[in-house]
């Protein structure tokens, strides 16, 4: 990570509450707190359903935010209403779906897939230019011009999250929201996208939020990790950090729910088991910094606790 | 001990209007009583016709057995009719299928799937039934079965619902469990209670597993013995720590290399170049040459034979000839084995 750390993204007690039924209501996000530097990636793990999409969904404005601010190089994204203010910032933030077979309009070429962006930001001139783009971007995915006229059902599942990928640079993004980008793949297909994606990022300086419930793969690609629990940030840490010393016990449970290609160290794994019931409850746990930049949802015992567990050495 | 389930040189085919695609091109294994088989490989490798073609359940046509044998207990299923295939399916040998989303009826209230094979195969009365059923559930961890009997798939969240398919494949005591990806639509924490739950019924049963799987973690935990299939054949099979210790074929290497572990740094994952071949024209040869970074002229042209590395342990590349060159796997590999054996050899002082 750069010394100099520049926030690109501030978000603040961001809550995406959902209605469900007459009365009930589902608390997908609860108040959450992180900040994004310029020119990391921040991974985002949890178990299904524990909001992380929500999170991303809502960072983008999929959804208008039921309450808190994401601050964007300063500038609330949800309070803007303004028709070009809101093309301005689109152009900035750009996100990467799940499923290359679904988040492709199978009706529509490549190039159109593609362009289409360029196209809603007049950002090509005349149709020369236009094409020039495209090809550029699919070049700079792995692709080759050929590929422009063909639709998406002729493509391989990692041809197509490729030109995802295109599709999310078009504009010239400078934020990235990658939503499981890889978990649909195959192992071997992943390690290319996972490649093409820190290649691009060192090219063209971008930052990264990185949704994934494959915790090994997110450690490899990601700077700093959050863990989110029940719409809740439970850990934030440095990657490396929080695998080496996890200290909320929902993190931990989860490290050790992970196989490793290891047949000895599977042999001798030893799992936790997550109960929320075995927490301090005498008071509400709250969003602490342990260790320097080591974040843990815990009561003040509880920090002492892992203070005294995990001393800085 | 005897084998259990004896694949002898199956070839599937499917015909499709574009020609012939061979999914599986001559496939040779055998699985023992309580033990586990991982096959591992890509989309399109194979794995899963190659499961479906055990338990009769290639829709024929477009898909024909070409050729071979698959004997279970010594009998042929190939050359079973339907109906005695039937009094197999589901009580000798069950399958545990990928998606527990689209594998329940959704019509039906879970606990009839579950007492639909009793009945059938047990000529249990419904009684009878559904006290076995109500074992199952609790078996397979699934909180206050009485309830949860009476519902339907939807009420069941998907880790539920894996349990619930699980709980059906089990319903017979079966000699064969076929699991094809039973965890890959499931959370880590989720799959590491699926696997511990499969383990412990196979200590119970001492029945057979083939478990298909792409996820090698997941192979090192639950495999005895490992099968790697690209293009429709197995190109090494060998015992656990064969293949993770000691992997001989580019193709191995190149999947463990792809995974990164939770300790490497490299910049750079070793990622497998191209993609899979078409099977509709499978390649001269080596069918991975194309990717592979240590292809030698032969690969082009003549496809390798089984190499024995060891009793239990072959692999199907040239670069095991006696005229080969030396050959190494590629760094990261290697850092990942000395890694582990650093790992393994600290463990040992602790």
């Amino acid at each position: 990570m750069s010394t100099t750390k520049e926030k690109l993204l501030e978000i603040n007690n961001l809550k995406q509450h959902f209605k469900s039924g007459r009365k009930g209501v589902i608390k997908a996000v609860d108040g959450l707190d992180f900040d994004i530097y310029k020119g990391e990636t921040f991974g985002l793990v949890g178990e299904s359903g524990c909001g992380k999409s929500t999170t991303g969904r809502t960072i983008i404005r999929l959804y208008d935010a039921t309450d808190g601010e994401v601050r964007f190089n300063g500038e609330d994204v949800h309070s803007v209403k303004n028709k070009d203010e809101l093309k301005r910032f689109n152009r900035e933030m750009q996100m990467i779906f799940q499923d290359p077979y679904a988040s492709l309009n199978p009706r529509m070429k490549v190039e159109d897939i593609i362009a289409e962006g360029i196209d809603v930001h007049g950002l090509a001139s005349n149709d020369q230019e236009r094409k020039e783009i495209v090809v550029d971007l699919l070049e700079t995915v792995g692709l080759n011009e050929d590929h422009a006229n063909r639709y998406p059902h002729e493509f391989s599942g990692g041809q197509r999250q490729r030109i995802g990928i295109a599709r999310a640079l078009a504009v010239d993004p400078s934020f990235i929201i990658a939503d499981e980008p890889i978990s649909a793949l195959d192992v071997s297909i992943q390690a290319q996208v996972v490649n093409l994606l820190k290649k691009l990022q060192a090219e063209k300086g971008l930052t990264y939020l990185f949704i994934a419930h494959d915790l090994s793969m997110v450690k490899y690609i990601s700077d700093r990790i959050g863990v989110m629990y029940f719409g809740k940030m439970v850990e934030l840490a440095d990657a490396d950090e929080l695998y080496k010393n996890p200290m909320h016990p929902y993190t931990q449970s989860l490290l050790s729910a992970i196989p490793l290609p290891d047949p000895d160290y599977e042999r001798n794994r030893r799992r936790f088991n997550y109960d929320p019931s075995d927490h301090d409850q005498s008071e509400e746990p709250e969003f602490r910094e342990v260790r320097p930049n080591h974040w843990v949802l815990c009561t003040q015992k509880e920090m002492e606790k892992y203070q005294k567990d995990f001393p800085v050495s | 001990m005897e084998n259990l389930l004896e694949v002898n040189n199956l070839h599937v085919s499917f015909d499709t209007y574009g020609g012939e695609v061979k999914a599986v091109r001559g496939v040779d294994f055998s699985v023992k009583k309580g033990e586990t088989l991982a096959i591992v490989g890509e989309s399109g490798s194979g794995k899963s016709v190659t499961t479906k073609a055990l338990m009769g359940l290639i829709p024929q046509p477009p898909g024909r057995i070409k050729e071979g044998e698959i004997l279970f207990e010594g009998k042929d299923l190939t050359k079973m009719k339907d109906k005695e295939l039937a009094n197999i399916r589901g009580k000798d040998i069950a399958m545990i299928f990928q998606d527990p989303m689209t594998s329940l009826n959704p019509t039906m209230k879970v606990g009839n799937q579950i007492m639909e094979g009793l009945i059938k195969h047990q000529k249990k009365s419904k009684s009878e039934a559904r006290e076995r059923a109500l074992e199952l559930l609790k078996l397979v961890g699934i909180p206050n079965p009485e309830q949860r009997i009476k519902q339907y798939p939807h009420q069941f969240s998907g880790g539920m619902r894996q349990r619930v398919v699980i709980a059906i494949a089990l319903a017979c005591n079966p000699k064969l469990l076929l699991a094809d990806e039973p965890t890959t639509a499931l959370d880590v924490t989720i799959q590491a209670q699926i696997l511990e739950v499969m383990k412990d019924i196979q200590k119970e049963m001492d029945s057979g597993i083939v478990f298909i799987t792409h996820d090698l973690g997941v192979v090192a935990n639950v495999a005895d013995r490992v099968a790697v299939m690209y293009a429709g054949k197995i190109v090494e099979i060998g015992k656990v720590d064969d293949i993770f210790y000691n992997p001989k074929h580019p193709y191995t290497w190149g999947l463990l290399g792809s995974m990164p572990s939770l300790e490497s740094t490299e910049d750079e994952l070793y990622a497998i170049p191209g993609s899979p071949p078409d099977l509709l024209n499978p390649p001269k040869g080596d069918a991975f040459a194309p990717r592979s970074d240590h292809a030698m002229k032969i690969d082009f042209e003549q496809e390798p034979p089984m190499f024995k590395v060891s009793d239990d342990h072959y692999a199907a590349t040239w670069l095991l000839h006696e005229h080969a060159p030396h050959t190494e796997p590629p760094k990261s590999v290697q850092d990942r084995m000395k890694g582990m054996a650093r790992e393994r050899s600290e463990g040992d002082k602790v």
